[in-house]
């Protein structure tokens, strides 16, 4: 077992495409860190330079103690499941299990015991005879992991490994896949664009954008504190709520929108200053007029069951302006073109700078 | 297409029917008359059904066509002509196999060079080189031999183009997973590629056997001995130009004895191919 250390990693692609833009990372042993961001930042370039795929234009990158830069992919002790499976299509399932192990010379017997052992693990081995087209998209992606684990690698790397699946699937080999990376203890690299996977998944979670590491901390720390504007609307769902303001001192907040906010337990920046306040839509709950925070215009419902969001704008304010979302418990009761006065949760609201997006 | 009018259907089933005759009628008489004596043949008009003579004509063409032939026998043209296909198919498949490898999945220098070669050649059939070629194999002291009659006729930007054109559509996730899994090029080309293609490989080899089965203008210039003859060639110098002096019915017989491997290549290979294509991955 290993950690994984990236050092000031760069990637710069023939055509002078700057596709990651320094990012370091240490993933300590036996941790599984999640890449997580929108589509084209850099995800899949970054794994690949770990798995050695992709040459590094600068910086570097080490499993356990040793810089593996100039290390071929099949000498770096790592397995990679990819988003297409990329099962060999001749082979049996055995065989596509096996291949890796037989290249490097591993004795019959102990191939077989391996390959029935990760069957065993997968629950895949009444599929042993079949060729990979012979198996549902599910079942393909267990031979996958299993083509991973048969060979007991230092680091596990996936890339977008469960996209291919349905909804209710992805969620079950979600768990499975955590749960296997336990037991096995194998520090492992998985990229999505999916924050559920990425938020249920992490030990750390590296939230990426064009090419940098916006944050890189527990999940947990990336939904309470999230360190840019950024990385607020990306992780949770629906999106936090984000409001320009200005701050008026020890009172509060004038939103641009029309309308003032006062912050309890929470510092005030100093006068004057330009600042996003972003709320997440779970973090404001009705109140009695008197003690509201705002006042909201309801212009949408949309009843989940569990949850129920309005949507709607800043009331006082500019129509247009200020649009907000506020998820209530599914018992509340509210109509179209009411006004809800709400109240923002205690020490749940968060400060950024205007310019920099950047938390204060 | 499910059509439910008959008269369409018919009318279709008329024009496939004709077609066939078309194609098929020319060889049937070639049989028929390879079962008739010289004399029924030069009388007309030839009959239509198979005569009484199979087993003489066959018998006398297999063993006793000493001298007829310029001093050579059927099975040893069969055989001539046997390895010139064999060779020009094997050959061209694993010459254009192995560069178009290294086209699509390798990078060195002068690499679209190479391609661009290649494909430049295709506009250079064997008629047009025809005199340098020709040369060369002078010089080399290769007429008649077997490398004089393949060799020229093997590189091939066609199946090169084939290839390539396949490589091309595998995936890339395909190959970074052989690279993890400890497959080197080699490896690669062996455990992966090549069980990917036998479709294709099936498929050109039936193309080129047949392609090599007909040669005619270039092993009639490299050939000056009677005994480094193809099939085709000896077949043309049986024909003399006074009718009379030509035994018909054992060119038939030749004729027919020719046809008959590609034939038995395209229904063994079919068959095969076949297989292929429908246990290929969707
Ligand atoms: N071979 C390449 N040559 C040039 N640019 C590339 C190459 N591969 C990727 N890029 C660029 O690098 C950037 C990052 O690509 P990457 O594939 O890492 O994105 P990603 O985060 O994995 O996105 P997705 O979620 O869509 O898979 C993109 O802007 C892409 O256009
Ligand atoms: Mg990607």
């Amino acid at each position: 077992m290993a950690e994984v250390t990236l050092k000031d990693v760069r990637k710069v692609y023939p055509g002078n495409v700057e596709a990651v833009k320094g990012i370091s990372i240490e993933i300590p042993d036996g941790k599984l860190c999640v890449l997580v961001g929108p589509s084209g930042c850099g995800k899949s370039t970054l794994i690949r330079m770990i798995a050695g795929l992709e040459s590094i234009t600068s910086g570097t990158v080490s499993i356990g103690p040793k810089v593996v830069n100039q290390v071929e992919p099949a000498d770096r002790d790592i397995a990679m499941v990819f988003q297409s499976y990329a099962l060999y299509p001749h082979m049996s399932v055995y065989d596509n299990m096996a291949y890796g192990l037989k290249n490097r010379g591993t004795p019959k017997a102990e191939i077989d015991a391996r390959v029935k052992e990760a069957a065993r693990i997968l629950a895949i081995e009444s599929f042993l005879d079949r060729k990979p087209r012979q198996l549902s998209g599910g079942q393909r992606q267990r031979v996958a992991m299993g083509r991973a684990i048969v060979r007991k690698p230092q680091v596990f790397l996936f890339d977008e490994p469960l996209s291919n699946l349905d909804a209710k699937l992805r969620g079950q080999m979600r768990i499975e896949i955590k749960k296997l990376q336990q037991t096995l203890g194998v520090t492992s690299v998985y990229v999505t664009h999916d924050q559920v996977e990425a938020m249920t998944l992490a030990d750390v979670l590296v939230v990426m954008n064009e090419g940098r590491a916006e944050q890189i901390d527990t999940p947990i720390a990336v939904y309470e504190r999230p360190a840019s504007t950024f990385v607020a609307g990306f992780i949770g769902s629906p999106a936090m709520n984000l409001m320009k303001a200005k701050s008026t001192g020890e009172a509060g907040l004038d939103l641009a929108g029309g309308g003032s906010v006062k912050l309890r337990e929470m510092s005030t920046p100093e006068a004057g200053r330009d600042i996003l306040l972003g709320v997440r839509p779970e973090h404001m709950s009705p109140a009695p007029e008197t003690d509201a925070d705002l006042l909201l215009d309801v212009s949408v419902i949309e009843t989940l069951g569990a949850d129920t969001l309005a949507h709607g704008h800043v009331a006082g304010g500019k129509p247009g302006g200020g649009e907000l979302v506020v998820r209530l418990p599914g018992s509340t009761r509210v109509n179209v073109g009411d006004r809800l006065p709400l109240s923002i949760q205690p020490g749940m609201a968060h400060l950024f700078d205007a310019s920099s997006g950047r938390r204060i | 297409m499910i059509e439910n009018a008959p008269i369409r259907r018919l009318i279709a089933h008329l024009v496939l029917v004709l077609g066939i005759l078309v194609v098929a009628f020319p060889i049937y008489y070639t049989f028929v008359a390879s079962t008739h004596t010289l004399q029924t043949i030069l009388r007309p008009p030839l009959p239509l059904l198979p005569g009484k003579e199979f087993f003489t004509n066959y018998w006398q063409a297999l063993f006793g066509g000493i001298g007829r032939i310029g001093g050579v026998g059927v099975d040893r043209l069969l055989l001539n002509t046997t390895i010139v296909a064999l060779a020009v198919a094997v050959g061209k498949i694993c010459i254009s196999i192995l560069s178009a490898y290294a086209i699509v999945f390798f990078k060195f220098p002068f690499r679209m060079t190479a391609f661009w070669l290649i494909f430049i050649t295709l506009m250079l059939p064997v008629e047009v080189r025809i005199l340098p070629t020709y040369k060369v194999m002078v010089d080399l002291g290769l007429i008649d031999t077997y490398t004089g009659l393949t060799l020229p006729l093997m590189a091939s930007a066609t199946a090169t183009l084939l290839f390539r054109q396949f490589f091309l559509t595998i995936p890339g996730e395909l190959v970074e997973a052989a690279r993890v899994d400890g497959a080197g090029p080699w490896r690669f080309f062996k455990d992966i590629l090549l069980p990917l293609s036998r479709t294709n490989i099936a498929a050109l080899f039936v193309i080129l056997f047949i392609y090599g089965w007909t040669q005619y203008l270039w092993p009639l210039l490299v050939t000056n001995d009677n005994q480094m003859n193809t099939i085709v060639i000896a077949l043309r110098k049986m024909i003399s130009f006074a009718d009379a002096d030509t035994e018909w019915h054992l060119v038939m017989v030749t004729c027919v004895l020719a046809i008959l491997p590609p034939i038995l290549v395209v229904v063994l290979m079919q068959r095969w191919f076949v297989k292929g294509l429908v246990e290929s991955e969707k």
